[in-house]
């Protein structure tokens, strides 16, 4: 017998059940179909306005570098104030979005790259299919509009979000990726990032910038 | 790491422990830190003890259904585009990764923390095949420099202190300068990572481990604070995920609820820095991401565990709460327990999977106060099953006779809760006496066999010995 049939047969033969045996398998179709939601924290189900405000504190609390732009279009210049303010030099890496292709870069003098990261980028852009609210957490989703290596190597991370994509729970996060991908269809990577990279793995003492970016800073976009 | 467990020697190893200053100066960190922040962000959430309801009845009805879900999970990675591989035992998973490897001409693996993996025993497989296996958690990085293996599951080098750190940086990374101020963590921390960087960039495959399995999509599910794990499945051309086969959840929703007490249980984060959901190879407009991506799902003994009385042991989502919270873990750390699984959920799990003839003392490595239950975020009874593996160690007179007698007398209490409670309480109350002001045990019972239960005062009544006698007629009666 293969290695599977032998595995799933001794499961079988363990809980004393069939291979065939109908009503579990339709309780495991119904539960997929499903996909019902459990419990999820209140804390993060307001409206607009208090997931916004726990989006923030959360995120503050993990370390996350929050800016305000009321328009997209300010963006440009939040991020070389954050560049400046941080002494780093006024070039990003991005992918190909089309939400970040028409910015203004240019007139808030930062230079532009395009594609994924090899390493030797200090500060990368992305741009956040959600956040969200219940602990300070943004999606990002692979593509070529956000090469995965973007979200990892550069030693900077600036993320803008949409204040309208902030939603209360993963939960929210899960139907913005069915409806986009279909049902049971998901992209190669998504990444849930809360707070830039640590690690407490010398003494427990808590550390930033581990293996991915020291800085993560979100500029979030109208309210 | 060695595969080769030396939880026969546990009360050897934990005499040695005791007698460790710097182990004992490294392990006062898990006391002070790891239980005060779970407290704190559980006590910040008013539906975590409901999430951990729901997350132990989440565990049951997928290990009830275990053979289904599989095969619907095995279903969602092939159709987007991966491998499954399954393996029996820890030979087999070995060696189907050294074959993938070897049949990409790899020479290097990057790895991601991965407790199945050492369960395994891969890097001493890979390395077998002469093939570098490098491991990229900063944590599991140090320890693999040192020859060790994890003292903990989720904070592999607990047991160190930075001085040790240092000095292995300095002995082995000879090619940078001598004179480098090496006297800050963070200083230690930046030369890991630039040492690493190279590493992950020149990997052929990335192994990673999975914290979850999705069996609606297909996807695994990593949970890392140093983005580690993602580089190691990034930047490699071929991603390998290894995982034990009770790691399934349904649906993306039940993954929520597992996320939402599992950091929180285990280092008390509201959140891991990063979850990170991986489905299948790289897509048509990907640009960067493996080209491959391999599953491998390692039975090694779950399987027979699966309706016997430590069925409730595969619940486990590693987290680490219960040996955090243990007070044997506190006294001698993680390497006495000689194999890849220390703490309460250790002291089940092992002798599940090496067998009770080479694991038989580690249910014995407990003061049975219950803290490690009372913190599990899927509510495994951990004493219960730990006792269940005393009653079996018993019965197959496998202890010595000094063990059989602090058996009897635990059976005798286990019948009488209040009793029981009582007398722990009192256990731990002398443990911490022993500890007094040093943070520490200056002798501990489980080092000489367990006496503090021995030397208990006798019941009420009557005096032990006339218990355990009419506790041993009954049994004849009954069976
Ligand atoms: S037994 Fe419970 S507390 Fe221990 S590691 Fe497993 S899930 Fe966590």
């Amino acid at each position: 017998m293969s290695a599977r049939e032998d595995i799933l047969s001794n499961v079988r033969r363990s809980l004393g059940v069939s291979g065939i045996d109908a009503p579990r398998r339709a309780s495991v179709e119904a539960r997929l179909a499903a996909h019902a939601r459990g419990i999820a924290p209140q804390r993060g189900q307001g409206d607009a306005a208090a997931r916004l405000k726990m989006f923030v504190e959360q995120a503050q609390a993990v370390a996350t570098s929050i800016a305000h732009a009321a328009d997209v279009n300010e963006a440009p210049a939040q991020i070389a104030e954050f560049l400046r303010a941080h002494n780093l030099p006024a070039h990003l890496r991005m992918g190909d979005d089309a939400r970040l292709r028409n910015l203004a870069w240019g007139a808030a003098s930062l230079e532009i790259s395009y594609g994924p990261s090899a390493g030797d980028d200090l500060n990368s852009v992305s741009f956040a299919e959600a956040g969200v609210a219940e602990t300070g957490t943004l999606a990002l989703v692979s593509g070529a509009h956000n090469p995965t290596t973007l979200n990892f190597l550069p030693d900077n991370h600036i993320v803008i979000l949409r204040a309208s994509d902030i939603e209360a729970d993963y939960e929210a996060v899960w139907a913005r990726l069915r409806e986009r991908y279909g049902a049971g269809i998901m992209p190669r990577t998504v990444n849930l990032v809360t707070g830039p990279s640590r690690s407490a793995d010398i003494e427990q003492k808590l550390l930033l910038g581990a293996h991915g970016p020291r800085r993560l800073h979100v500029v979030i976009v109208g309210d | 790491m060695t595969a080769y467990p030396t939880s026969p020697q546990f009360r050897e190893n934990a005499r040695a422990a005791l007698a460790d200053g710097q182990l004992q100066k490294a392990l006062g960190n898990v006391r002070t830190n790891f239980i005060a922040k779970r407290a704190a962000v559980a006590d910040r959430l008013p539906e975590f003890e409901a999430l951990r309801d729901q997350a132990r009845d989440l565990r049951d009805h997928v290990l009830a259904h275990l053979d289904v879900y599989l095969e619907a999970y095995e279903r969602k990675v092939i159709e987007s585009g991966g491998h499954v591989h399954w393996a029996r035992t820890a030979e087999e998973a070995s060696r189907i990764i050294v074959d993938l490897a070897k049949s990409r001409g790899a020479r290097s693996v990057a790895k991601g923390k991965s407790m199945v993996s050492e369960e395994i025993g891969l890097n001493a497989a890979l390395e077998r095949a002469g093939i570098k296996a490098v491991e990229t958690d900063l944590g599991e990085y140090i320890i693999q420099l040192r020859g060790e293996a994890p003292s903990h599951i989720i904070a592999p080098a607990v047991h160190l202190n930075q001085e040790d750190v240092e000095a292995e940086f300095r002995r082995v990374h000879t090619w940078l300068p001598k004179d480098r101020d090496l006297s800050e963590p963070e200083s230690l921390l930046a030369e890991a990572r630039a040492e690493l960087r190279a590493k992950f960039l020149a990997a052929d495959i990335g192994v990673t481990g999975a914290n979850f399995l999705v069996a609606e999509t297909g996807t695994s599910i990593i949970v890392t604070n140093e983005g580690n794990g993602d580089l190691s499945q990034i930047l490699p051309r071929v991603h390998v995920v290894v995982a034990s086969i009770e790691k399934i959840v349904p649906t993306l929703e039940d993954a929520a609820g597992l996320l939402r007490v599992l950091a929180r249980s285990a280092t008390g984060q509201e959140m891991s820095v990063y979850t990170t959901l991986s489905t299948g190879p790289r897509r048509a407009d990907d640009l960067d991401g493996p080209q491959e991506y391999h599953v491998v799902l390692v039975d090694n003994g779950r399987s027979n565990m699966l309706g016997s009385e430590f069925e409730e042991m595969l619940r486990c989502i590693r987290c680490g709460a219960c040996m955090n919270h243990c007070p044997v873990y506190h006294a001698v750390g993680g390497h006495a327990y000689g194999w890849v699984y220390p703490g309460p959920m250790g002291a089940v799990l092992t002798p599940s999977l090496i067998g009770v003839d080479k694991a038989g003392h580690l249910p014995n490595a407990s003061t049975f106060c219950g803290r490690c239950e009372s913190v599990c975020p899927v509510r495994i009874p951990l004493p219960k099953l730990m006792r269940h593996w005393r009653e079996r160690e018993f019965e197959r007179h496998l202890s010595p006779a000094v063990s059989r007698a602090g058996l009897g007398l635990w059976a005798f209490f286990a019948r009488r809760p209040a009793l029981y409670r009582f007398v722990t309480g009192l256990t731990i109350r002398a443990l911490a006496w022993a500890a007094r002001g040093k943070g520490r045990f200056k002798s501990l019972p489980l080092a000489s066999g367990w006496t503090a239960q021995r030397d208990l005062p006798a019941p009420q009544g009557q005096t032990f010995q006339a218990q355990w006698k009419a506790q041993q007629a009954k049994q004849r009666k009954r069976s």
